[in-house]
């Protein structure tokens, strides 16, 4: 509903009849508005870009010094660093526990923030401001205050060096932002329809799942996203909870590269490029959805 | 029909429709809390145990001296029980009063304020010229979009040792500067420059986020407000600062807050720009007191905790006040 809405906002402003007036504005920007609209776009893509580009421009070249003096890289492109990465370091091992960790984690993260969302989109119980407030408070709990007893915590209960352990630490990071989020985004589903499912004889959860989550798919799509990369991208537990190499994440694993007397500097890269593969696809699989879903919870704030 | 109105709608819930006799409605209203605690448990039972009892267990580590040596812990098969004592308020004493006070908390104190104002400022200012950018009707502008989110598509480890790379000695960026016959300063050594290249790295990191939630703003402000104030010949300057600005600040308050918050206890880019153990003077207060519990030997339990215990009240304080602000201008929408 509101992609729909949002999507004929940013095409057409105005119905024809005003469409004159718009073309005249238009035309005031000019070629030299529109050069530099392009010129400024273009820079802040390249300025985004460049840090990626640089990183799969070195993952060609075989040593780990070259990074010194790219241009002799040009002369020996190879995808040896790939190949040794693949076939001599536990890549696949760490594929293996980032995959796992983050499918949980958004599992179990996205669900659980719908659910979430929906009640405090949709009804006032009492202690709902408090709830909202914990909510937001969360996301202020720094690692340092927490990250001892949970490993204390951790370990009397056996989870230290189990998936688990950080799929239940990442969604507590994600899960009140995208409850938070979700929250935006089901306040902008109009609550008729949440009437017309119970007129039709279906509970609140009947309803919950039947109609509004279908609807909702933006917004699921972005909270997705964010549980995914919030994942895939912690550093902190995984670096103090992982100890077992085999089940190391990316995050973990990348850093073996670089110790303090040797950095691989070009297994490295060719490894960041690989992990960059995955995400970029799942990316891309929700970049559509990611403005529209993100104003419903900026907005709704 | 915006997202505006939408909203409007949804704060009115309270009068809303013919409604059925009082019974019913209590009947209803006990129902639907029933159905709103079910949904609600998870988050509030996972958050309580998992966020709240270590919230505590770590506050109470704070008023003890625990460290590594003296934790419980399990050596091959013995386990030897905990040996800390309570000492009451003097890990708070020594952190923030200590003689060391200004080299281990009030420096990094200091820094973690200009680094969380001045990366927040950047975020916000960069993206929202982005996405005003972004917002005008311009030929690719998708493909623009797609290219601008890329920093925050790809993992944050991943990127950063990317500059990591670029930033060394001789790495990219100071080959270019050489090029450029500029001086090139040591980005990974010397203080300034370290704090310089964290700022610059954690922009660049920060900025898609705001772009993305400020343009998502820009396109739920109603495009007739723009057209009426052009009829009152307002400039476009003037329509910048009276319907842009005004439109976007729900939007705002929340990126700005979340900012601040995310920005306070950025762990990710400062640890693994300069390493564990390195750049003393870069780090903030949450890689400082990470490097005390777990990145020098005995490891520091219970100022470590400490630390945290003082990050979680600035941010408390500060959110209290925000919020009260955002209250009194009428800005929240909670």
């Amino acid at each position: 509903m509101s992609t729909t809405t949002l999507e004929k906002t940013q095409a057409t402003p105005a119905p024809a009849a005003r469409a004159p007036r718009r073309a005249r504005r238009r035309g005031e920007r000019g070629p030299l508005g529109a050069a530099l609209l392009h010129g400024g776009l273009a820079v802040a893509s390249l300025i985004a870009l460049a840090p990626v580009a640089w990183l799969i421009f070195l993952s060609l070249g075989p040593e780990k010094d070259d990074y010194l003096h790219p241009g002799k890289i040009l002369g020996k492109f190879t995808f040896s660093n790939y190949s040794f990465v693949l076939q001599h370091t536990a890549f696949f091992d760490w594929f293996k526990s980032t995959m796992i960790v983050a499918a949980g984690t958004t599992l179990i993260g996205v669900f659980v923030a719908a659910t979430t969302g929906y009640a405090v989109s949709r009804m006032r119980f009492p202690g709902y401001k408090q709830l909202m407030w914990v909510l937001l408070l969360t996301q202020a709990f720094p690692i340092a205050i927490l990250v001892v007893p949970m490993y204390e915590i951790f370990s009397e209960l056996g989870l230290i060096d189990t998936y688990w352990a950080l799929i239940v630490i990442n969604c507590t990071t994600a899960v009140p932002y995208s409850a938070w989020l979700l929250k935006g985004y089901f306040d902008t589903i109009p609550f008729e329809i949440d009437e017309a499912g119970r007129v039709d004889g279906l509970s609140p959860f009947g309803t919950f799942f039947r109609l509004i989550l279908p609807l909702a798919r933006p917004g699921l799509a972005v909270a997705a996203f964010y549980n995914f990369i919030t994942a895939v991208g912690e550093v902190a537990f995984a670096t103090t909870f992982m100890l077992d190499d085999s089940k190391y994440t990316f995050a973990v694993g990348l850093q073996t590269f670089v110790s303090q007397h040797d950095a691989q500097w070009n297994y490295m890269a060719a490894t960041a490029v690989l992990i960059a593969i995955p995400v970029s696809v799942f990316f891309y699989l929700v970049q559509k959805n990611l403005v529209t879903g993100l104003t419903a919870g900026g907005t709704k704030g | 029909m915006t997202v505006a109105i939408d909203r409007a709608t949804g704060s009115r819930r309270g009068d809303r429709a013919p409604r059925p006799g009082l019974g019913q409605r209590i009947r209803n209203g006990l129902q639907k809390y029933w159905y709103a605690y079910a949904m609600i448990a998870p988050v509030v039972i996972v958050l309580g145990v998992i966020v709240g009892y270590p919230l505590l267990r770590g506050f109470y580590l704070t008023l003890t001296d625990a460290n590594s040596l003296n934790s419980a812990r399990t050596i091959g098969v013995n386990h030897i029980a905990a040996t800390y004592r309570f000492i009451g308020l003097d890990n708070y004493k020594d952190i923030l009063f200590g003689p060391l006070s200004y080299d281990r908390f009030w420096s990094h104190f200091l820094w973690t304020v200009f680094w969380t104002v001045a990366c927040v400022a950047l975020h916000y200012t960069i993206g929202l010229g982005l996405a005003l950018m972004l917002n005008e009707k311009l030929r690719g502008r998708t493909f623009y979009r797609v290219l601008l989110v890329l920093p925050w598509a790809v993992p944050t480890f991943v990127t950063v040792f990317s500059w990591r790379i670029m930033l060394a000695d001789s790495g990219a960026l100071n080959q270019i500067l050489h090029a450029l016959h500029l001086p090139q300063p040591q980005w990974l050594e010397d203080t300034f420059w370290q704090r310089f290249a964290a700022i610059m790295v954690n922009t660049w990191c920060g900025v898609p986020f705001m772009m993305l939630s400020l343009l998502g703003g820009l396109q739920s402000i109603d495009s007739t407000l723009y057209e009426a104030a052009e009829m009152d010949g307002a400039s476009a300057w003037q329509r910048f600062r009276h319907v842009t600005l005004p439109g976007l600040r729900s939007v705002s308050s929340t990126v700005v807050l979340l900012g601040i918050i995310w920005t306070f206890n950025q762990f990710a880019i400062i640890f693994l720009l300069f390493g564990p153990t390195g750049a003393p003077d870069a780090q903030i207060l949450v890689t400082w007191a990470y490097y005390l519990g777990f990145g020098q030997q005995p490891r520091d339990f219970a100022q470590s905790a400490a630390y945290g215990v003082l990050l979680l009240s600035v941010l408390t304080v500060f959110t209290s006040f925000y919020f009260r602000w955002l209250k009194r201008n009428d800005q929240l929408a909670v």
